[in-house]
């Protein structure tokens, strides 16, 4: 699934990975491929992203906004 | 005719003048395109949140977040204005003003009778105006440009809608320059809070049905607050490139000024020269006809 997380300020990431961990608002949340269409509120937190490769980054986010639709997830973060 | 030193010393002027408008022109040529990447990538992050926001407006009742989007009878109106720092950008700064002036004596006549029209300014140039002709100033934020970032917009608008909530203002409206492309910048007008909820006709029926984590409540309760720091920082964002492009705008017309007042004073400067040698050699001549006479 393609992944973008994007800040005010600039793109942290853009491209595929095979699975994302958030740090949702009432608990940490994974998301893998072919999720279902969801919008979710962020805490203050890492996400953690694996890629193909199994290769897996962290990017530190003061809280956001994810939306995933059709395996493209879009990340507000702050 | 021109006398030959007032000419050169003419010409010397004009010449550093025109180097000094070229040498700022390139200065703001290239923070434009600084500025002009941090707006055109803000602009599709705030459009996204938009349209999150929109997907759930109709879900705004009994939240906390309802608060912002309360009409209530306009008494105390906030105008902000944004301005630049720096002046030499053609009518930039005019512009604002002028919306402004014509916002209060118009739109807002009668609060403005009962003393109920606050200005809070980003930006000296506006500041300055205002101060000298006595308008309420809440606020004058002119460092805001000094280091522009997300962080330093936060308070600001933290602060603005505590102040919509707590009903020290009924409306918070703001004027700035919208930046369209390098040379053309759009005066608008925009109201920051109550949230003008989107007209149905606008709203995409939106095909996919998505799960809401953890209820629509709490991430309305999140995002309204978001969507209106974003804006505010959009806002400025947009008023610090347009600011770039009009100076480089302004720049670029002054350089091309100065090159034709040159070419203009070299033509009156050759013409005076030879008008000279031609005198000195008529007197010359004179002079010798004179002896072998």
């Amino acid at each position: 699934m393609n992944i973008e997380i994007i800040t005010p300020d600039e793109t942290i990431f853009n491209g595929v990975a095979k699975l994302v961990q958030f740090p949702g608002i009432d608990g940490s949340f994974e998301i893998l491929n072919n999720h279902a269409p969801m919008i979710s509120v962020l805490k203050k937190g890492k996400i953690k992203l694996q890629d193909e490769n199994n290769q897996t980054q962290f990017f530190e986010v003061k809280g956001g906004v994810v939306e995933v639709l059709k395996n493209k997830v879009l990340v507000l973060a702050e | 005719m021109p006398n030959l030193k007032e000419v050169r010393t003419r010409i010397t002027s004009v010449n550093s003048t025109r180097q000094i408008t070229s040498a700022m022109k390139m200065v703001s040529a290239s923070k434009l395109r600084r500025a002009q990447n941090a707006i055109i990538k803000l602009r599709p992050y705030s459009a996204k949140l938009t349209e999150i926001l929109q997907n759930l407006s109709s879900n705004i009742e009994n939240t906390n977040a309802a608060a912002y989007y309360e009409k209530r009878k306009v008494e105390k109106v906030l105008i902000i204005a944004v301005s630049s720092n720096r002046g030499m950008c053609g009518a930039f700064n005019t512009n604002i003003i002028k919306a402004v002036n014509l916002l209060i004596q118009d739109k807002y006549k009668i609060q403005n009778n009962k003393g109920d029209v606050e200005i809070l300014c980003i930006g000296k140039k506006a500041g300055d105006f205002f101060t000298r002709r006595n308008f309420k100033i809440i606020e004058r934020l002119d460092h805001i440009f000094d280091k522009l970032s997300f962080d330093n917009i936060v308070p600001v608008a933290e602060q603005l809608m505590n102040d919509f909530k707590n009903k020290k203002y009924d409306k918070i409206e703001i004027v700035y320059n919208r930046f369209k492309n390098a040379a053309t910048q759009q005066l608008v007008v925009e109201q920051f809070l109550p949230v003008l909820s989107p007209s149905i006709l606008s709203i995409k029926s939106t095909t996919a049905d998505y799960i809401f984590e953890p209820d629509k409540k709490q991430i309305l309760d999140e995002l309204v607050p978001k969507t209106l720091k974003i804006q505010l920082y959009k806002v400025v964002l947009d008023s610090w490139a347009s600011e770039q492009g009009a100076r480089m705008t302004a720049m670029h017309k002054a350089t091309d000024n100065a090159t034709e007042m040159l070419k203009q004073l070299r033509l009156s400067y050759n013409k005076a020269r030879q008008a000279a040698i031609t005198n000195e050699i008529l007197e010359i001549v004179g002079g010798a006809e004179a002896l072998k006479g």
